[in-house]
This record gives C-alpha cells, structure tokens and sequence, in this order.
C-alpha cells in the first residue's frame, strides 16, 4: 500500500496555491459581503486551464480523474476561498459528465470544449419546492411537440444560474403516477437558462453568497430533442451515476475549509494572551483543534480512497459516502472550534471565521444530507430495513 | 529567436526565514519561490518568442514554475561551490552557463527581491562581451536589433541596441502568467541541462565563499520606523502636505 502523494499531485497542489495566493480573503469577504460572483478568481483558473481539468483530453480538457480533480477544489477552499471559490467552478469539473457519457456525440464535441475553456458556465437543476431528498417527486414537465420539447415547472437552488448559459435539468416526462415505478420516467435535458421563459429569482441565504443559487421558472420553454442527453425516461439512472464523484469533490472542499479553520485557530491560540497565558496553553482550546485535526485526517483519508476507486473504476459508493460524511461533519466542527478558540473575534467579519463558519455548514446539508448518507449505509451497506 | 532568462529563487518575502549569523546571509534552508521580480522577465521573454523560437532558463536552483509558464528548456548550475556566492561570482556563472545557450536575447531582472545589489545582469553582460540595457518597461525585437523603453525618473528614453545583448527588465511591466495545468504537466518531462562548475570551465577558488571579493562586515537590523505626522484635515491640510513635501525637496 501506497500513501505518499505522486510528483503530479503536489504539482497540483502547488499550481493551485500559487493562483490562489492572489485572491486573499479580503478579496473573498468582499464578493461575500457584495454577491458578486468572483470573476477575477473564476478567469484566472479558466485562462491556465484549470477549469477543463477533469474533462477529456479530446474535448480540451485536462484529461485528469476525480483524485485530481478533487486535489484542485480541496486547496482551493483551504486558501480561504472555501465555497464561493469552489462553487464557482464545481460544476464546470466535472457536472458535464452525463453529457459526455450518455450525451450525443455531437452535443458532446458542441459543448464539452467550451466547458472546458471556462467560457460556458452550466448549472445544475434537480431539486424543487416539494421535492428535494426524494428526487423521484418532481413535477417539472417536459412534454414532446415535434422536434422539440415544452418544459414547464420550477426548481429551486439552482445553484449559478444568472450567470450560466444552459442548465442541465432533471424532469419528468412521465408523471410519478403514471410511471412504472418511481425511478422511471424521468429525463435529463441540457436546456438554454437565458431564454424569456424562463424566469430566475435569487434566493437569500446564510452564506456562500458570491454564488447566488436561485429559484428558476421555466414556463413552456422549448429546448430541441437534440438536448434530450441519451434515451427519455432514463434520467435518474444518469444522475445516479454523478452522485458518487460529486461527494467525492463536496467532501474534498469540505475539508479544505477545515484545514483553514484548523490552521488559523491554532495560530490565534498560539498568539493571543489572556490570564498572562497564550489561549492554546488551555487543553480546553487545545484538544478540540487536535480532535478537528485527526477528524480532518480521517476523512481525507477515506477521500483518498473513494477518488482511487472511483479512477480505477471500482464500486466506490460506500466510500463516496463515507468520505462526503465525514468530511462535512469534520469541517463544521473544526469551523466552530476555530470560531470559540477565536472568542468575540471568531464572530466579527474580520477574522474570516464566521465566514468559513457559515459555508461549512452547507456541505450537512447540501448537495444530500448527512440524514440520506445514514439512509445510505444503514441499508446499502448494512442491510438494514430501508426507513423511507 | 533565442531567448535566455536568468531566474532566482529565493526564501518567500512573506516569510523570509532568518539570517545565519556565521556567514551573515540568509538561510536558504526554507522553501524557495521563484523571485517575484524575475517573473516579469520571464513573461517577457514568453511574450517575445510566442512560439516562435525558444526560451531558455538559466538558474542557480531548480525552478519548475518557470518551465510550467512556458519555458522550453533550463540550465541548472548546481555545485557545493557555489555557496556564499557574491555577486561577481554569481555572474561568472550565470556568464559561463549564458554562454552554452548562445542565446539573441539575455533577460534579466533589475535586481532580486532578496540580495538587492542590482549589479549581477551588467556584470553579465560584461564577462559575455555584450551590450546591456538596463531598467526595461518594453522591449521589442526586430531585424537583429532590440528596442527598449528604459525607464527613466522623468518618463523613459527609446533605445536600440543591436542583438545579441542583455536587457535588464523592470519590476511590475507586465502581467506574469500562471503556470498552466498542462503547463505544469509538461514541465516535467522538458530538459534540464545540469551543469557544475567544473562543465562550465569555472575554477572553485573563483567563486563562493573562497572567491568572494565581498565581505559583509556587519548585519543591523533596519531602524523601527518613526511614527508619522498625521494631518486632520481642517480645509487646509492639501497646503500643509505641500508644504510638508517641498521641505523634503520631493516636489
Ligand atoms: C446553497 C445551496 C446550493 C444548492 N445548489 C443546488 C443546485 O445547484 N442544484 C440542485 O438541484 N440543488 C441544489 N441544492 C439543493 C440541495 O441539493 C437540497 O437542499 C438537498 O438535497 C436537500 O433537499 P431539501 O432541501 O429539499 O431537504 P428535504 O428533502 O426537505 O429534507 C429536509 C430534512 O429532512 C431530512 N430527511 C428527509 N427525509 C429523510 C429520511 N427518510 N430520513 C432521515 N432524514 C430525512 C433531510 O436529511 C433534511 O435534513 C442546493 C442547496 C443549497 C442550500
């Protein structure tokens, strides 16, 4: 068994710091603080290629798996720039992968090349108002005329969509209840979000806010059965598929903002004097940022071996899980250990901790629940009664 | 187009490391960055070749970012000699190593980040029997002949020179590349041309501590600054600063 780290991969991790030690965090507090998407930052990665990393050599991409991939969006949280900097670019690494894997040829040589280059952004629609966790509910409609398809309905969280000029979108083509079971009927289609149908609402939240994630409403918008990504009514097998890779990355950017957490506090506690005694002297102080720091270890270490199965093409969804669970819950206790070793400070905006704070309780949450990954282990793994 | 530029690495300014009392210079023993002002040269250098010919590192330490942002090839000068190299030293090596390139075009910075003695690129050009232009915000080639803007207090005069010759490039000119990915990638596998003194025909005794003409007598730290003056601005304080500045003779 191997753990030392490739050449390759500390040149990644290098590159990667290198760009990002120009964004500081006053950079990113200031696209917080304003909502402005981190242009600067995303046109950085995108002119030395980063962008493309994960995508196909023949599309003009990097040609790299999920490790590297997951390597890149790890240093980019642990420079500070947690989620806004992730998610600026999250998708673009590796979202398109149903389209290159179950796409057309044709839509795949239109659209992975742009992806790649940085130039097209692309968002992500799948949950809605009443259906989030059970992704079989939605209602979103796409309904077949000619050549083309009629799409009604509406998503919620659609994470970038002002900024993204096509949206790959989940909906049903037969209802739930007409459907053979749940998991039929649905379909995946890479549809134009700058149309006059379709109507986009940012939704105000707790963090993370240079990334605007939106309500969108799509009223009868007509998209080319030539968007249709592989056979109607297979939707959901495709997104399945994604699942396993996106944890991968989600637990890798979770533990990038960890790791910040982490080394801010033990510096402050290293520094700041209270009773004539650096805070840290305190175990009180100490022990949690020594726990965060072997939790943080672990998860990186299931990380590892989710993306080194996912690359060698092995059955990885325990792994994904684990590494995605882990990770999240790791970093949000690091955030809020960094936050109480900080004092009064680790709340105010000038130490960056409620920042870091803020955006890593989203990975619990987001894209699936600490609940659903449970759900997942508990029946999957352990063969348990299913609960739902 | 052959283009050789001269590349250091140094301790990262925002955290230097320390000053070896023995030798009175700094430890090199931490992590080494490409120098911040030698990275202008090398995207000019970038610039000016743009695929086109060949760019061509000249280092005393090895230096992956700069074959990351596009150099071709690198010669590496490494020996135990070098050491506690002062700055004629230095260009003797840097000399001896140009000389293997027969480069059209020497790229070089002003001055580094960490030694700051400005001396080394004319000290180059010297040894090589070349012309140099110092203190470059732009430089164009054509017909065997390098125009340069040099920088100047007042604004900048327009030089020629004819190739081959050395060209020492101001800091902050032009906007440095990132390395790439694929940048990155290739810089593995491009060649380094790894040299010791001996290879280059240089004799120990001439440089390091043994060839040293330079003798750092004594090493202060800088003066704590002074606290300013700070000038509450009661609708007189543009005639306040004025007068402030024409007392220091700046203006
Ligand atoms: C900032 C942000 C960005 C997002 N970006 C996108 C995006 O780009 N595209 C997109 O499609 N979606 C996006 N999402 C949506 C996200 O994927 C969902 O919020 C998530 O899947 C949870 O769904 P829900 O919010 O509907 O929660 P619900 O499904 O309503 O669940 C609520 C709670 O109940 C728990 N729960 C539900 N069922 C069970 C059960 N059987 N057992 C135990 N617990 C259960 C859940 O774990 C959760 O804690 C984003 C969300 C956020 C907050």
């Amino acid at each position: 068994m191997e753990f030392a780290e490739t050449d390759d991969h500390q040149a990644i991790r290098e590159g990667i710091q290198r760009i990002c030690a120009d964004f500081n965090d006053e950079y990113w507090a200031t696209c917080d603080d304003t909502h402005e998407f981190p242009w600067a930052f995303y046109e950085a990665l995108a002119a030395s290629g980063w962008v493309g990393i994960a995508i196909p050599e023949e599309f003009g991409g990097g040609g790299q798996g999920i490790t590297e991939a997951s390597i890149m969006l790890e240093e980019i949280a642990a420079s500070g720039a947690a989620m806004n900097g992730c998610s600026a670019v999250h998708l673009s690494i590796f979202g398109m992968e149903p389209v290159r894997r179950y796409g057309s040829p044709e839509l795949a040589a239109k659209v992975l090349p742009r992806v790649a280059s940085g130039e097209l952004h692309v968002a992500f629609g799948v949950t809605e108002p009443d259906a989030g966790t059970d992704t079989t509910r939605i209602r979103t409609r796409a309904v077949r005329d000619g050549d083309e398809y009629v799409i009604t309905g509406a998503k919620v969280w659609t994470t970038k969509a002002p900024m993204c000029e096509m949206c790959l979108l989940l909906v049903r083509t037969t209802p739930y209840e007409a459907a053979a079971s749940p998991t039929e009927g649905l379909s995946l289609f890479l549809v134009d979000l700058q149309d006059p149908a379709v109507d986009i609402t940012p939704i105000p939240k707790l963090g993370r806010n240079a990334v605007v994630s939106c309500e969108v409403r799509y009223d009868g918008l007509r998209v080319p059965a030539s968007r249709l990504i592989g056979q109607e009514g297979e939707g959901f097998r495709y997104i399945l598929d994604g699942l396993n890779p996106e944890r991968i990355l989600i637990a890798s950017e979770a533990l990038g903002i960890g790791r910040v957490c982490v080394e801010r506090a033990s510096g402050y506690a290293t520094d700041r004097v209270v009773f004539d005694r650096p805070i840290g002297q305190n175990q009180g102080i100490a022990f949690p940022l020594a726990d965060a720091h072997m939790r943080l270890h672990a998860a990186s270490l299931v990380i590892r071996e989710a993306s080194w199965r996912y690359d060698n093409n092995l059955s990885c969804a325990e792994a994904a899980n684990t590494a995605k669970y882990l990770a999240s819950d790791a970093a949000f206790y690091a955030a809020d250990r960094a936050m109480q070793t900080h004092g009064g400070f680790g709340y105010a905006k000038e130490y960056h901790i409620e920042r870091y704070w803020r955006e890593a309780r989203l990975m619990k949450i987001a894209p699936v629940s600490q609940e659903m990954v449970l759900n997942f282990v508990s029946a999957k793994v352990l063969g348990m009664p299913k609960s739902y | 187009m052959k283009v050789v530029v001269c590349v250091k690495q140094i301790p990262d300014p925002a955290d230097p490391g320390e000053i070896d009392p023995s030798t009175k210079t700094l430890k090199r023993d931490v992590k080494l960055i490409l120098d911040e002002s030698d990275s202008y040269g090398v995207e000019m250098a970038l610039q000016l070749v743009d695929g086109d010919g060949e760019v061509v590192l000249v280092s005393m330490a090895p230096n992956n970012e700069v074959l990351a942002m596009g150099a071709d090839s690198a010669i590496l000068v490494s020996d135990e000699a070098l050491a506690g190299s002062d700055a004629l030293g230095t260009a003797k090596v840097l000399a001896a190593a140009i000389k293997r390139a027969e480069p059209d075009l020497v790229l070089a910075a002003t001055e580094s980040s960490d030694g700051y003695t400005g001396t080394v690129p004319e000290q180059v050009a010297e040894l090589l029997g070349m012309p140099s232009v110092t203190f470059a915000k732009e430089v164009a080639v054509a017909d065997g002949t390098v125009a340069v803007k040099r920088q100047t207090e007042a604004g900048y005069d327009d030089v020629t020179c004819p190739l081959p010759c050395l060209v020492s490039v101001t800091a902050g000119v032009v906007e440095p590349r990132y390395p790439s990915f694929k940048g990155i990638m290739a810089a593995k596998s491009k060649p380094v041309d790894e040299v010791g003194i001996a290879d280059l025909g240089i004799d120990a005794g001439a440089v390091g501590w043994a060839g040293g003409g330079q003798e750092i007598v004594a090493i202060e730290p800088a003066p704590a600054r002074e606290a300013g003056e700070i000038v509450e601005d009661e609708g007189d304080a543009y005639e306040r600063i004025v007068s402030f500045l024409e007392e220091l003779k700046v203006i």
